[in-house]
């Protein structure tokens, strides 16, 4: 018999005593999200409370090389939306979590859950972008598994990608390894992912001519990695945005991070969706981005290479590592003063006030 | 309260009786409501809170207010 | 985007810091009533540029904290009931009544749905003839002809499916109850500007007069904060107090008259529960008898219900300025952003959530909080 839960110190909002259930803000990427998996999850799988949360686990399978293995599971509503689909994004979105380790990806497996009811013409396209997907980012799709569920469930369709890569030798990349003075890069404009599914989303539907940024990221990676393999971090900012990876990053460092509002590129169409909508661009999910923590001495050259490559084009600094308020996102404003970054509590929803 | 944001008018429509507007903001358009401004028309700009335009911005003293900030900043540079 | 940008300008926004540094002699405590101008105090970091001696008290215009709690359970409680779709705003979803929020309804299984605009309320509703869908139909005067247009279409379009659940809630009383308490310490007020776009600014003068202090009628954007703040200053170091409307390519004297009607139609006045405050007569707006039909507290039985407050809060003294957020015992204690206890601490605009968020930046803030640190994160 297990030991009940105890939720008492979790940060759900209002004593969640006695309320028992998973709210939506636990698959927002944020603190909620990070809750369960640090109470229920990981005790459950026999991970040590101390274990390095990263994008992806490295595996030492006895041989030369070591594998980076990552699961992701995708329930994007709506299905199709500006730029992309679920299936590419099930691609690119697991791709991106092993290029997160230095990986070159290998293989992918994908599980399907379907609703009773799916189109199967829809089901069709969805498997047609994901082969699409999986060719241009030069990895496989070599097993999988399907379920189907009652109608009413599943909205549509629900996808689950696992991979496998492999990591070169010398290369460490993790949190961990950030250290105080490093550069933190980001690689291009943000919030485009996010803000492109929310204007199809009923009720909050807007004409914009945005599209997703999905992309496979580990081409870029292998260019940055044969500057150097001494990459300290790389995290790609998706849900939660670009908050949620810096404020990630610095909890796992025990350091401090401190950027200026101004290097961050934001797309004006991104910004202008986040004013009417009262959301924070640093929030915005991305899917074709990545968040890198490099040592101060070799920041123009990966910043070259960065720029260099067809998804990194807008690579910048946009600040940097320190030994101040560990644990600390702080950012500087346009007008030169300083805040604080939070970690999303869960989803970002459209404010009136 | 209040989050209310600038865009300006783009097309005007009807929703059954209803006065409607497509109102672009910096490249994001969004189908308003005009009922409660029933003088402007294309090519104005106006505050929009939860999905109505409330009032319209004149742009004359927009840039008066801007004006003002101007000659501000010219005082204070005499200063020592 | 264009009236945004000009108005963001860093430039502009140093050479008004400079100018309110060299007009500043004395201490002034200042409030900014807008939720909205929190948030872009907050956002922007103007607090923390301002001279010393002018200090901000964080107002009460936050239509997410001062919902009553009362109001707050009967949302739940209708938005649990089956057949019902639940609309509301954004803001509202996290918002603890008694013991629960409308996402906790979701994660039970009631249909709660978040609107950016409330015509998709009663698109809904025409979507969906087998379903009832409600409303949640609560701010400021900025909202409330909004609010009143869906009510008027939902008539219009012979729809009996929908209904609002109202709490409105309104400026002037709030200031007069701030202004008018002997315990106050707020010198001046940046009267909320969207607000005024729709009533216009001819409710001020009287404030201004009964209290002899100034109002400034203030924007959004740091231009428009700083201004605002400026004005209001400058009036304190004369000795003077005015009306004063420092958004004037928004706000009118006599504000949004189509707007008005349509809200003295479908609304009337009736007293409100000010979370964390209290009652303040006349301070909120209702379903008028003649759009009753429409009244979701009516049309649905909402059982009795026992709602209570923290008797630890004191988020009233904070609305005031009578207290720091830091100097509450229940701060950062059992009190926090994630379980908050009141009004303040509630939506992130509010006082104790904005210090909640700074008390880590001591080493680089130096003035700010030094209070009692929790257990919470």
């Amino acid at each position: 018999m297990t030991e009940p839960i105890d939720i008492g110190g979790w940060s759900c909002p209002v004593p969640l005593r006695g309320q028992d259930r998973v709210v939506l803000g636990h698959g927002g990427g944020g603190r909620l999200s990070a809750e369960l998996i640090e109470h229920i999850f990981l005790p459950a799988f026999g991970c040590s409370p101390e274990a390095e949360l990263h994008d992806s686990a490295v595996l030492d399978v006895g041989a030369a090389e070591r594998v980076a293995f990552s699961t992701d599971s995708y329930v994007v509503r709506p299905l199709f939306f500006p730029g992309g689909c679920i299936g590419d994004l099930a691609v690119n979105g697991t791709v991106n979590d092993l290029a997160m380790s230095g990986a070159r990806p290998v293989a992918l497996s994908a599980g399907f859950i379907l609703e009773e009811g799916l189109p199967i013409e829809l089901l069709g396209r969805v498997a047609h972008e994901m082969g699409a997907a999986a060719r241009r980012a030069d990895v496989r799709i070599v097993t999988g598994d399907t379920k189907v569920v009652d109608a009413g469930l599943a909205d549509g369709l629900y996808v689950n990608t696992a991979g496998v890569g492999v990591i070169p030798e010398g290369v460490d990349i993790r949190p961990s390894r950030a250290r105080a003075g490093d550069v933190v890069i980001l690689s291009g404009p943000i919030g485009l992912h996010g803000i492109a599914v929310m204007s199809q989303r009923e009720g909050l539907e807007f004409g914009t001519e945005i599209n997703t940024d999905s992309a496979p990221l580990h081409g870029l990676v292998a260019a940055m990695l044969a500057v150097s393999t001494d990459l300290h971090v790389l995290r790609d900012p998706t849900r939660g945005g670009v908050a949620a990876s810096l404020c990630e990053i610095a909890a796992a460092a025990h350091l401090g991070i401190e950027f200026e509002e101004t290097r961050v590129p934001v797309p004006p169409e991104v910004a202008a969706a986040c004013s009417f909508l009262g959301l924070d661009p640093l929030g915005i999910a991305n899917e074709g981005r990545l968040v890198a923590i490099v040592a101060p001495g070799i920041v123009d050259e990966v910043i070259a290479a960065m720029q260099a490559h067809e998804f990194g084009r807008g690579a910048c600094v946009i600040g940097r590592i320190v030994e101040d308020h560990p644990g600390v996102v702080v950012a500087r404003t346009a007008l030169g003063a300083s805040r604080i970054v939070d970690m999303p509590l869960g989803e970002q929803l459209p404010r009136i006030c | 309260m209040c989050l209310a944001v600038p865009g300006r008018i783009i097309d005007v429509g009807d929703d059954r009786g209803t006065r409607m507007a497509t109102v672009d903001f910096g490249g994001v358009r969004k189908e308003i409501c005009l009922a409660y401004l029933p003088d402007v028309g294309i090519g104005d700009h106006v505050i929009v809170h939860v999905g109505f335009a409330i009032s319209k911005i004149d742009e004359a003293s927009a840039l008066e207010t801007l004006a003002m900030f101007d000659e501000l900043g010219l005082l204070d540079e005499g200063l020592p | 985007m264009k009236y945004l940008d000009e108005f963001n300008d860093p430039v502009v926004a140093r050479q008004l810091f400079a100018e309110i540094e060299r007009i500043t002699t004395r201490p002034w405590a200042i409030m900014e009533v807008c939720g909205g101008q929190t948030h872009s105090i907050i956002r922007n970091g103007i607090d923390q540029l301002l001279p010393e001696n002018i200090e901000l008290i964080h107002g009460p215009g936050c239509p997410v904290c001062v919902t009553p709690v009362g109001m707050i359970d009967k949302a739940l409680d209708i938005a649990s009931q089956p057949g019902v779709i639940f609309c509301s705003f954004g803001d509202m979803l996290r918002v603890p009544g008694t013991s629960r929020d409308l996402f906790h309804v979701k994660s039970e299984g009631g249909d709660v749905r978040v609107v950016y605009s409330p015509l998709d309320a009663v698109k809904l509703a025409e979507d969906h003839p087998d379903r009832q869908v409600v409303f949640f139909a609560i701010g400021f005067e900025t909202t409330a002809p909004a609010n009143a247009m869906a009510v008027h279409q939902a008539r219009q379009r012979g729809l009996t499916n929908f209904s609002v659940l109202v709490s409105h809630v309104l400026v002037p009383p709030a200031i007069e109850a701030i202004a008018g308490s002997p315990a106050t310490r707020v010198d001046g007020f940046l009267a909320a500007g969207h607000v005024c776009s729709v009533m216009g600014t001819w409710q001020y003068g009287p404030l201004v007069e009964r209290h002899r202090v100034p109002i400034v009628v203030t924007g959004f954007e740091p231009l428009d904060v700083l201004d605002g703040i400026r004005r209001v200053i400058a009036q304190l170091e004369s000795g003077t107090a005015a009306l004063e409307n420092a958004y004037a390519r928004v706000v009118t004297d006599a504000g949004n008259v189509a707007a008005q009607q349509m809200v003295d139609d479908v609304f009337e006045v009736c007293d409100r529960r000010w979370r964390g405050i209290g009652e303040i007569p006349l301070s909120g707006w209702r379903l008028s008898a003649r759009y009753g039909d429409f009244d979701a507290e009516t049309r649905f039985d909402v059982g009795a219900i026992d709602s209570s407050e923290s008797a630890l809060c004191r988020s009233g003294e904070v609305l005031q300025g009578l207290i720091k957020p830091h100097e509450c015992a229940a701060f950062g204690v059992e009190c926090t952003p994630r379980r908050p206890l009141g009004a303040t601490m509630v939506s992130g605009e509010g006082a104790c959530a904005a210090y909640h968020q700074y008390r880590g930046l001591d080493v680089i803030r130096p003035t700010a909080v030094s209070g009692p640190r929790g257990d919470d994160d």
